[in-house]
């Protein structure tokens, strides 16, 4: 037995652990039960909606749950149950990509500067500062109104914005770690620049970066939906819970079962994943609380 | 007649549920009782239940403790079921406590004296008119210069003798009966402790107070105590007086304790008491001592002893206790490594080292605004011998870590050289020195949980001086680790943990096995038993003595604690504000003739034997910079010349060959 | 420490107005082919109207002008080329302000008690309930509750109106109480984040040393909570505040289209779909300005009440 391999089953061993923890908690359970079920629902949905999502009819218009309509029907008369099953599946393709790039090139670049550290470092974080200055809607709707919207438009939109304040969060780790003991160690042993950040640094700036991954994603579920809610997001007739509830405020008053099922559905996955956040944070005990909305 | 004890625990058994909802004991089925004028040293490692025995005198558990079983009196109160407001006007008021940590224990947003008014108010009969000047006289009770304007700062703003003694003057405001104190000098400077521990004499002797002293400091319990009981694992294993326990211990655990603390007196290093104690969680069958008992057989392992109260007034829980004296024949003193012989050749030498933390700002740069401050670390010229070690002691702000730095290229040094092997001059940053350098020294940290990668295992941390020296890989990279493992005395099995399933002196050794592991020349140890319980300390020290010895290192020891440094140093530099003091082989610096510092350092020491009082020379005040002119230490010299200690910069004077102390007192005075 | 800070917002002001300019810049086309595009217009036309809004100059230039004059308040002329920004922006600014401070004024006291007690109260059942609630509050968009407040207070029980209908250039008063409902639901959500964070630092606090050598020295309970826990439990919220306040300009959009309110974020709202950039390029320097401007006060804020800040800065 070689050490690399022992420190394969290391990594395994740990992941195994973090698992258990988080699910040993009723948060961690609870959440990454419903996180998993939208996933299999997003991909299986196709095939279980009992009717085509975009058919029209226009005898049943705003009509209230029955027996072959569970849900009721919307203004077009199209299936609600079927449009509330597929709802999640644009939201879950756009930030289940942009999530993780968000995280990757926040983080790398948070790590560099928080490396290099000095002026430049000085410079950068002013930039950051001012981007996050903004509120993130008007930055992404400026692109989005220029670029027009779409998957092609948002994945990048969103990756952007949202990994800025992943540079913040990955230099203010990178700095905590890069003071310790153990990294002076390994300067002192005269390892390379680049050995130093692979083993000494990455492995612990990645848990802070996981439980910041976490984060994103529902606060980029959130962002996506309200686009979506101001008509910026998904085209019709694709569904998607933002638009229904969009779509349905306007019947409110006598159809409330349109806006009821795509706020449930939306709602159920948003607080999946912060639960999940929440465990995966205790389990790596990381103070997550201590951490303001961006 | 005996008085009737004044704090009376009766079979206390305290603990804590875990997670799978098992109760797990922290003390169990302790007995302790202190009537007035008595004082109670309260001795164990960390983990031993200490501060938990003592907190719950005053029916105080921790968040998370409960009480199993037992009672807590206080002259004949029942504390654990006690009205909430009585139970309030007992704490702090007939009960005070002196915390640990005065620095954390100060609330940081109120003013000293409206913390000590808050205790006049609570707890003494004063008119509120009264308080000012009940405070000012507190504050000068415990001897703390300037207190009126003392109670208008805040805590932070004081130094941590000061914090400390404000502690003290709140614990007296309500006048109380029975004073509890938990480790109330850890951290603080040796010239500091001794002040307070005199302080603290002197005042349980005025008042007739009822004491009782948590400590793991030995030599502290000596000096206030008449009385010593020490914990293990939750449980009392001796209990005597302070002359019984400390000079003749009548249990395994306190005998091996009371050997393993290094001491002035001896030249030999202290006993290493080995194996650790067993965690709260553990079901113990037997004695929880036996694992590390020499005197152990099957009974200890089968049945727990008992507390035999024996005729000489000593309790003890051991069924060998009258096997002691086997303990004596059994471990002869280990002899410690020869010192080197003076025509070996030079491996370090430091010439005229200087080091500066201040960086001029931008502005004072320009406008030429300030003087430039005294380098922290000036004047440093020291050569090694190939196989020395070279102790460098002194308080917190000495330099000494920062010189070890500056010889690691961890800090870049402001002026001077740092020659290896009598070469070229190595550059002052490690980025900018040849490879072939970096091998020869190695630096040990103080804390190993800091200097150990929480994310590696004991093989991955092994591994990189390994791979990155000998570029060894796959199975001599494994059998090459697991020889050195074994040479730190742990076993293979050890390969596959991290960090976190270590003990504190495991971490250690890993640390030195890690840099024992690159086979280096020199090996840089700051501070590196600081951390660690005292029997730990005293394995780690003989393991660098043994290490030393087969491989002929050289090291650089850095300490605040003398008897460390003598124990396993072969010749010492006193340093005081980053200057040598003194320099010299060991038994000539720790005996006349002294540099007025060494001499007040030595002094402060406390011994753990009741019979030696330390000798106070100096005051203990906190210096935070050098003085820009004259002798680092003038401005707490008792035996100061005049205006010459404050011009100039003392000469350095050979008392004998290779002793040398900078003084402007002249020889034969000193 | 003090200059230093102050400096360094108005860098970060610096920064932004120039990713904000410079951001417009790089976006294709410009104000006159949005303005004329619906005329498919000619190069002529888009030439004559280049030169009528100066946009033929270099950038530089125009920047300059454009900061010069939004110090002195002046923010120019909207894309028609006729409207003043300032006047369409003042009335929105005002409303939108008047809808920030309504619901700090409910949402951050609710947030230090519900933080207070539950920190207090760690893992009991006031603690759970609202941590709770906390998570609902702060996961569910905001869109969602408003939905659904609109829902039930408004469409089934009919206590308050669910739309505003006042116009932007009413008074104050004029928008009760058809603000209440936006005021409810902003104020929820930013209480949840606080009173997470005041939690935290209560359980920490109560768990320090001090706090207990308070209890040890005979301080009766409330007494121990209010002098020596409370004062250190609720100085770092006030970064926390701060920055859930720069967070709630952001928040107020949304819940302004909801509710059909006439404020700040409507108005760029709708400026971005009409592409009316030099109203958005003012919208977003106020907002950055009203940022920087609180993450300032707080740090301010901070200092003063931090003995230990205050020293350092005295000293220096």
């Amino acid at each position: 037995m070689t050490v690399s391999s022992t420190s394969h089953q290391q990594e395994h061993g740990r992941f195994m652990t973090v698992m258990k923890d988080i699910l040993a908690r009723p948060s961690g359970l609870i959440g990454l039960t419903l996180v998993l079920f939208h996933i299999l629902l997003a991909l299986l949905s196709p095939s279980i909606a009992p009717y085509d999502f975009k058919l029209q009819n226009s005898s049943l218009m705003l009509s209230p749950p029955s027996s072959e309509h569970w849900l009721g029907a919307d203004h077009l008369g199209r299936d609600i149950l079927s449009r509330t099953l597929m709802g999640g599946r644009e939201a879950l393709l756009v930030t289940g990509i942009a999530t993780p790039l968000a995280v990757i090139w926040g983080g790398f670049i948070g790590i560099l500067f928080g490396l290099v550290g000095g002026r430049v470092d000085e410079v950068l974080m002013r930039i950051v500062d001012a981007f996050l200055s903004l509120p993130w809607i008007l930055k992404m709707l400026v692109l989005i109104v220029t670029f027009g919207t779409g998957i092609g438009v948002l994945i990048p939109t969103l990756t952007f914005f949202y990994g800025i304040p992943v540079i913040r969060v990955a230099r203010a780790a990178t700095h905590d770690i890069i003071a310790r003991d153990f990294v002076w160690a390994a300067k002192a042993r005269g390892h390379s620049r680049i050995s130093i950040i692979w083993r000494e640094l990455l492995p612990n700036v990645l848990d802070t970066l996981m439980v910041e991954g976490a984060m994103r994603w529902s606060w980029m579920l959130l962002a996506f939906s309200s686009l979506s809610f101001l008509g910026f997001g998904v085209s019709p007739p694709i569904p998607d819970w933002g638009l229904m509830i969009s779509d349905a405020r306007g019947f409110m008053s006598f159809a409330p079962w349109g806006v009821i099922a795509p706020v449930i559905g939306l709602s159920s996955l948003i607080i999946g994943i912060n639960l999940s956040a929440d465990a995966l944070a205790k389990a790596l005990g990381i103070d997550r609380a201590q951490k303001a909305p961006m | 007649m005996p008085q009737s004890p004044f704090i009376d625990i009766k079979n206390l058994s305290v603990g804590y549920t875990s997670r799978s909802g098992k109760t797990i004991p922290v003390l169990r089925d302790v007995n302790l009782s202190i009537t007035r004028g008595d004082s109670i040293g309260l001795v164990g490692e960390s983990g031993s239940g200490k501060s938990t025995l003592a907190l719950a005198a005053m029916g105080y558990f921790k968040r998370g403790l409960h009480v199993i079983s037992g009672q807590v009196q206080f002259d004949g109160i029942d504390m654990l079921n006690i009205e909430r407001n009585a139970l309030q006007r007992l704490r702090g008021g007939r009960l005070a406590l002196i915390p640990q940590n005065s620095g954390q224990s100060l609330t940081p947003n109120l003013r000293i004296g409206q913390q000590i008014t808050e205790a006049l108010r609570l707890h003494s009969d004063l008119p509120a008119t009264s308080f000012d000047a009940g405070v000012i006289d507190l504050l000068s009770q415990v001897r703390l210069p300037d207190p009126v304007g003392l109670t208008d700062r805040y805590p932070h703003e004081l130094s941590g003798g000061q914090q400390q003694r404000v502690a003290i003057a709140m614990a007296l405001a309500s006048n109380p009966e029975a004073l509890l104190l938990d480790e109330p000098t850890t951290g603080l400077d040796v010239t500091t402790q001794a002040h307070i521990m005199e302080l603290l004499r002197d005042l349980a002797k005025d008042r007739n107070l009822a004491m009782l002293y948590v400590s793991h400091d030995l030599g502290a319990i000596a000096r206030v105590c008449n009385k010593v009981m020490v914990m293990y694992a939750g449980e009392t294993v001796l209990t005597g007086s302070a002359k019984q326990v400390l000079l003749s211990p009548r249990h395994p655990y306190a005998h091996g304790l009371l050997a393993s603390i290094p001491r002035l007196n001896e030249t030999s290093l202290p006993q290493a008491l080995d194996g650790r104690p067993p965690m709260p969680s553990e079901t113990i069958m037997g004695c929880a001592f036996a694992d590390r008992c020499k005197l152990a057989d099957r009974t200890c392992y089968s049945s727990s002893p008992p507390l035999n109260h024996l005729e000489t007034g000593e309790a003890v829980r051991c069924f060998h206790h009258d096997q002691i004296g086997q303990l004596n024949q059994k471990t002869e003193k280990s002899a410690r490594s020869n010192p080197v012989a003076a025509d070996k050749d030079t491996a370090l030498s430091l010439a005229n080292l200087a080091v500066s933390y201040s960086r001029p700002r931008l502005l004072s740069k320009l406008f030429a605004l300030q003087d430039t401050p005294p380098s922290t670390v000036d004047r440093i010229t020291i050569d090694i011998k190939k196989g020395e070690t070279l102790g460098l002691v002194g308080e917190s702000g000495s330099g000494k870590s920062t010189i070890l730095k500056t010889i690691a290229g961890m800090v870049p040094a402001q002026s001077g050289n740092i020659i290896l092997n009598q070469t070229e001059p190595l550059d002052t940053m490690v980025e900018k020195r040849p490879a072939a350098y970096l091998r020869q020294v190695q630096i040990i940290f103080q804390n190993p949980d800091d200097s150990l990668n929480p994310r590696h295992t004991v093989a991955q941390i092994l591994a990189q001086p390994l791979r990155l020296y000998y570029g060894l890989s796959g199975t001599p990279l494994r059998d090459r680790s697991i020889a050195i493992l074994e040479q730190v005395r742990l076993g293979e099995h050890y390969l596959e943990r991290l960090p976190s399933q270590l003990s504190g002196g495991e971490k250690q050794r890993v640390a030195i096995a890690r840099a024992f592991a690159a086979d280096p020349e020199i090996i840089l140890c700051d501070e590196v038993t600081s951390a660690l319980d005292v029997s730990v300390q005293a394995a780690v020290l003989d393991l660098l003595d043994v290490l030393k010895r087969q491989d002929g290192t050289t090291y650089i020891f850095v300490s605040h604690d003398l008897a460390v440094v003598k124990a396993i140093s072969d010749r010492v530099a006193v340093l005081y504000q980053g200057r040598i003091c003194e320099i010299g082989p060991v038994a000539a610096v720790y005996s006349a003739p002294f540099h007025p510092y060494t001499d007040a350092l030595l002094g402060a020491v406390l011994e753990p034997d009741p019979d030696v009082a330390p000798r106070l020379k100096a005051d203990d005040a906190v210096e935070l910079s050098p003085p820009n002119l004259g002798c680092p230490f003038q401005r707490r010299c008792p035996r100061k010349l005049g205006s010459i200690c404050e011009t100039n910069i003392p000469t350095a004077q050979e008392i004998a060959p290779g002793h040398i102390i900078h003084c402007h007192i002249s020889q034969v005075d000193l | 420490m003090l200059i230093r800070r102050v400096l360094l917002g108005g860098v970060t002001v610096c920064i932004v107005s120039l990713i904000i300019f410079a951001g417009v810049e790089m976006l294709p086309g410009d104000a006159c082919t949005q303005f004329l595009g619906e005329y498919q217009a000619d190069e002529e036309l888009l030439a004559q109207c280049r030169k009528d809004l100066d946009l033929n100059r270099p950038a530089i230039d125009r920047f300059a002008e454009w900061t010069q004059g939004a110090i002195t308040g002046d923010l120019g002329l909207a894309a028609d080329g006729t409207t003043k920004i300032s006047t369409i922006v003042g009335d929105r600014l005002k409303n939108s302000l008047l809808l920030a401070f309504c619901a700090m004024a409910v949402g951050i006291p609710l947030a230090l008690l519900l933080g207070v007690v539950s920190g207090l109260w760690r893992d009991r059942l006031p603690d759970i309930i609202a941590s709770t609630l906390a998570i609902f509050a702060m996961t569910i968009p905001e869109f969602v509750s408003a939905t659904l407040l609109i829902l039930v207070l408004s469409v089934w029980l009919g206590w308050l109106p669910g739309i505003v209908l006042t116009s932007a250039a009413a008074p104050a008063s004029e928008f009760f109480p058809e603000i209440l409902l936006p005021v409810i639901v902003l104020s929820f959500v930013m209480c949840a984040h606080i009173m997470r964070m005041v939690r935290s630092s209560v359980i920490d606090v109560m768990a320090s040393d001090y706090v207990q050598m308070a209890t040890l020295k005979g301080v009766p309970y409330w007494q121990m909570v209010f002098r020596h826990a409370l004062p250190n439990a609720l100085l770092p919220a006030i970064n926390v505040v701060a920055l859930t306040i720069a967070w709630l300009l952001g928040g107020v959009v949304v819940i302004e289209v909801v509710f059909n309110y006439p404020g700040l974020g409507r108005l760029m709202i709708d400026s971005i779909s009409d592409r009316n950039l030099p109203v958005v390029q003012s919208i977003a320097l106020i907002v950055a300005s009203v940022y920087v401007c609180v993450n300032l006060a707080a740090d301010l804020l901070t200092m003063i009440a931090n003995p230990k800040l205050r020293t350092m800065y005295m000293r220096k």
